[in-house]
């Protein structure tokens, strides 16, 4: 007797601390980063999984959705962390978010062997495309190395020569250069690697002088986030604005563009990016987002918002299919993988390894007729693209 | 015979112990594992803890760099894994030895300096340590590296599942106490006591003291490693983010909040920290703010750290009976 | 051997040891004469590039943005000094690194809370956008600006202090606080006017790098360790000692980026010399601070009269 009244309160005082649990909902967890200066990337998938919420009205299949969101605060560990207490303390059943491709090397693990589903919204690094795949892994977005593979094949269309390269030392970084240099046919005439993380460098004065004597015709670059910003001002400083044009992955979107347009740095107009979303693309799910996303925020949502989007969609849609039976993995897994949903980029479709095979379009810089800087879609460079490593992948 | 602690600390800490003892089957009986997970957590950081105590607090020898040994401690886990060796008795035999040498070759150096000159000194080493691991692109570089199995050990002490991870963890740190107050009661420790008051002295009496000085640093050194030799178990990933000079400014709070130069102080001070950390961000993610205003408070207002405190009612009641 | 990137790089390493110098000279002289660790030194580098941009969005004038900056930086200066760091003086350095820590919590949760999480451009005028071009030499407008702007600080500093009457104070409480006090000046009012200096040159740090990187949260956090760097290495409480020290700290940073991956490409294959460069570029620094730790720990410029 007295036990159980002492384990009653036990259990009631730990309710307390962790917030009551709902039966009959479906619990998704979102990592993101809500802190440091990336926080306004993570702001931007909030704004878009929180409009995502809205338009479905917070239900599911006729089941209440609660989200958790949690910050990773750019770090691996944290964000394991972060994972751990989704996982173990809140039991959701689907985790997503992620845009670090270190973070999600870092957390995959926790979520994966607890048997729960792992949908990134964003990271999509090539170890977890190819050797490292799991049945329970999902991307709304990419494989790293695709959107480059797509600037490469743009730069050999356009006859570019030579390039000079820099990303990020990390995970992600390391995709990117990779990506393009498999499908760029010219000359990578020099490389550099820059520290990332909370501490990242942003100033890049020695490596734009170098990339300046190399002579290369381009620079290839990938900076995303609040780095893409300070680059392109310190490329357009230096003075290679028309000496050596500006291609980029990730660096010049929807985040970057008003405080390039607020800095004045008109230089930007007109650059080209590849990306496999674009505000502009024709179809009612993406105008329904982007449309009420301008009204909410007043700006274009970037395509980590609209990958965040889609992930909650993709849930949806699974849980939709299974009748709300989430304890029947196989089901939900088998629903997950039809992506039988209307993604704001278009239909696409997924390989082995759960990464979409989808269009990567050729992007420009213009301004809208608000004057607000956006992107607008000019070709497609690479049609129904599946990523290198989906052959490594045992599944 | 009257077996309880005399004084308030004595009881408070008692009872920390008491309750950290069969933690792993309360939270398993209240379905809580998450919780496990934390108290693992800050376990594992108060060996490290009471490892820089030992230096820090005893020995007056600030070191802003004692992330580095749990640094070294958990990549002596993740290097020889990467390459499938699992041994846990080769993981630990390297973090020690690894540990205990580095500590030669940098305290050597670093206990020629004294007040903020350690302090930099032992940063910079530990940054030497920090961009090493960081320029290792074959152990992950800046993404870490992944450890897919735990150490293996016999298995009366294996390591795998929560619990017996955290009998791990739980003996390690009792074990760190009693040597850290059996050694600062040996002569030993009262060189190093002494020579933090009055190295001249100490000398006068014909102890060398740099020499015991390195030794204690030394040791104190094996037993952060092995701090990190159970966090590289513990969260199956370590990344140089671990080893920053940050992290070991966190260590340093952490000796402060408990109490410096005290037995147990470091344990509670871990414990308040880690929790006061995982709570607040749960409230807002501006608990940075609420976290700093509490630092600057414990500095202005409450000296001696939670340790000093309870001394504290314990002269107030002492005062009144 | 392309002179023209020798020479380029040799003037971003000097622009960059002339920022360095700006954060380190208030860091040097607060620590050297109140014996005082400010680790929160760095937010007054971020909390400067703020000031600085809130202007130049509502007036378009970047000047004035560096003017009203600079009395904002002077007076968060005095104010931390007044409420929090005067209680501090006599008591242990552990605590100074205690508290300032917390100060770094919190202004960066303030700055998150006022200006948001993404952080803040600050424009300039075009002529500052362009380039100078010296024979077959380009080089960026802005960067020359922040090379002169140092130079010029530098210059007006090392007068201030060599040869007024409150440089001759300031030498002296450096070396000397009791003599400073036996001499019957208002030490109080001296150490919150070096203080508020201090602040005052550590923001006009964070203003002229904000317009190449953009103000952001917890910019200072990482720069404040190489600062303390160049104040060891230099010699605690010397101003001449920080400046050289700077100097030094950022040509070895930018010369080993610049040139680093090419001599480790001769030992390693290309891919690893590619990561451990800046790795290896960023312990330089360390590696040299340790050395002269060991070698000569009262810095290579120690003030004069220093034990």
């Amino acid at each position: 007797m007295l036990s159980k009244l002492i384990r009653t309160a036990v259990v009631a005082s730990a309710v307390i601390m962790t917030g009551a649990a709902q039966a009959d909902s479906v619990k998704i967890g979102f990592v993101t980063t809500l802190t440091t200066p990336a926080a306004v990337i993570g702001e931007d998938m909030k704004n878009s999984v929180e409009l995502a919420m809205e338009h479905i009205g917070g239900k599911m299949g006729g089941l209440d959705v609660e989200l958790i969101m949690e910050d990773d605060g750019f770090k691996p560990d944290v964000g394991k962390q972060k994972t751990d207490k989704l996982v173990k303390q809140d039991d959701v059943d689907f985790v997503t978010g992620y845009i670090w491709s270190h973070v999600l090397l870092a957390s995959a693990k926790s979520v994966l062997d607890a048997d729960k589903f792992l949908i990134s919204a964003n990271a999509g690094p090539s170890q977890i495309a190819g050797k490292r795949c799991h049945k329970n892994f999902f991307s709304s977005s990419w494989q790293n190395d695709q959107t480059p593979m797509a600037m490469g094949e743009h730069l050999n269309q356009k006859g570019v020569k030579s390039i000079y390269v820099m990303a990020p030392n990390y995970a992600a970084g390391k995709d990117m250069v990779r990506g393009v240099e498999s499908t760029f046919k010219g000359d990578v005439l020099g490389k550099d690697m820059t520290k990332w993380g909370a501490d990242a460098q942003l100033d890049f004065s020695a490596e734009l002088a170098k990339a300046k004597a190399s002579g290369a015709e381009g620079i290839f670059v990938f900076y995303p986030g609040k780095a893409g910003g300070a680059f392109i001002k310190q490329y357009q400083q230096a003075g290679l604005q028309g000496k050596m044009d500006l291609y980029s992955v990730f660096t010049v979107d929807s985040i970057a563009l008003p405080k390039l347009q607020a800095a004045g740095l008109s230089g930007v107009l007109g650059s080209k990016n590849t990306q496999e979303w674009s505000p502009d693309i024709l179809n009612a799910a993406n105008q329904r987002f982007v449309g009420d996303y301008l009204k909410k925020h007043g700006k274009y949502p970037s395509f980590y918002g609209a990958q965040s989007y889609d992930a909650i969609m993709l849930i949806k849609s699974a849980v939709e299919k299974v009748g709300g039976n989430l304890d029947d993995k196989d089901a939900v897994r088998a629903a997950l993988k039809a992506a039988d949903f209307d993604s704001v980029r278009g239909k696409y479709s997924y390989g082995n390894n759960h990464m979409p095979i989808q269009n990567f379009y050729l992007r420009e810089v213009v301004e809208d007729e608000q004057g607000r800087w956006t992107t607008r879609i000019v070709s497609t460079v690479l049609t129904n693209h599946q990523d290198p490593y989906a052959k490594d992948c045992k599944m | 015979m009257n077996w309880l602690p005399q004084t308030i600390s004595g009881r408070v800490y008692t009872a920390v112990l008491l309750i950290l003892a069969p933690a792993p089957f309360v939270f398993e009986w209240i379905n809580q594992p998450f919780y496990l997970d934390l108290l693992s957590r800050a376990l594992i950081l108060a060996i490290a803890v009471v490892s820089l105590n030992l230096i820090l607090g005893f020995g007056g020898m600030v070191s802003l760099g004692h992330a580095a040994y749990i640094g070294i401690g958990a990549y002596s886990v993740g290097i020889p894994s990467y390459y499938d060796y699992y041994n846990g008795w080769l993981h630990l035999g390297l973090a020690l030895s690894i540990s205990a040498a580095f500590a030669f070759v940098t305290g050597a150096i670093s206990l020629r300096t004294k007040g903020v000159y350690f302090i930099m000194i032992t940063m910079a080493f530990s940054q030497m340590v920090y961009f090493t691991f960081l320029s290792l692109e074959e152990y992950g570089a800046d993404d870490g590296l992944v450890i897919y199995s735990r150490s293996e050990f016999p298995e009366w002490l294996s390591m795998d599942g929560s619990t017996s991870l955290y009998y791990w963890i739980f003996g390690l740190l009792l074990l760190s106490l009693l040597f850290v107050r059996r050694l600062v009661h040996a002569r030993f420790g009262r060189v190093i006591v002494g020579s933090k008051f009055n190295e001249q002295r100490m000398q006068a009496l014909g102890f060398n003291t740099y020499r015991y000085r390195l030794v204690c640093y030394m040791i104190s050194a094996m037993m952060c490693s092995l701090a990190g030799m159970l966090l590289g178990n513990f969260t199956g990933f370590i990344s140089p983010d671990m080893i920053g000079w940050a992290r070991s400014g966190e260590l340093i709070f952490m000796v402060i909040i408990g109490g410096a130069g005290t037995f147990f102080g470091p344990l509670v001070g871990t414990i308040a920290f880690v929790l006061l950390e995982e709570f607040l961000s749960l409230i807002t993610v501006y608990w940075h703010l609420i976290f700093g205003v509490m630092l600057v408070a414990l500095v202005l207002f409450g000296k001696g750290g939670i340790d000093g405190w309870l001394s504290l009612l314990d002269r107030k009641r002492a005062g009144n009976g | 051997m392309d002179w023209n990137l020798l020479i380029t790089q040799l003037l971003n390493g000097l622009q960059l040891g002339l920022l360095l110098f700006l954060l380190a000279s208030g860091l040097t002289l607060i620590f050297g004469i109140m014996d005082f660790i400010n680790l929160s030194h760095g937010s007054f580098y971020m909390i400067g590039a703020y000031f600085c941009g809130s202007v130049v969005a509502r007036s378009g004038s970047f000047l004035a943005g560096v003017l009203f900056g600079l009395v904002g930086m002077f007076a968060v200066g005095a104010l931390v000094e007044w409420f929090i760091a005067r209680k501090l003086y006599r008591s242990d350095h552990l605590d100074h690194v205690l508290v300032t820590f917390g100060l770094i919590l919190i202004f960066d949760t303030l700055v998150h809370l006022i200006w948001g999480a993404a952080g803040m451009a600050i424009p300039l005028p075009d002529v500052l956008n362009g380039q100078i071009t010296l024979g077959s030499l380009v080089f960026p407008v802005y960067r020359t600006l922040i090379i002169v702007a140092g130079l010029l600080v530098a210059a007006i500093l090392f007068v201030l202090v060599t040869k007024t009457r409150l440089g001759m104070l300031i030498r002296a409480g450096a070396s000397n606080r009791s003599m400073v006090e036996a001499l019957g000046i208002n030490i109080n009012r001296l150490f919150l006017f070096v203080f508020a200096l201090g602040a005052a040159m550590a923001g006009l740090a964070g203003m002229l790098i904000a317009p190449i990187t953009e103000a952001s949260i917890g910019m200072g956090n990482d720069i404040i360790i190489v600062a303390f760097v160049v104040v060891i290495v230099g010699g605690i409480g010397s101003v001449k000692g920080a400046f050289y020290a700077a100097l030094i700290l950022g040509l070895i940073d930018t010369m080993s980026r610049s040139y680093l991956d090419v001599v480790l490409n001769l030992a390693m294959p290309v891919t690893y010399a590619e990561t451990a460069a800046p790795a290896l570029s960023a312990m330089l620094i360390y590696i040299l601070m340790a050395a002269v730790l060991a070698f000569r720990p009262q810095g290579l410029f120690p003030p004069a009269g220093m034990k």
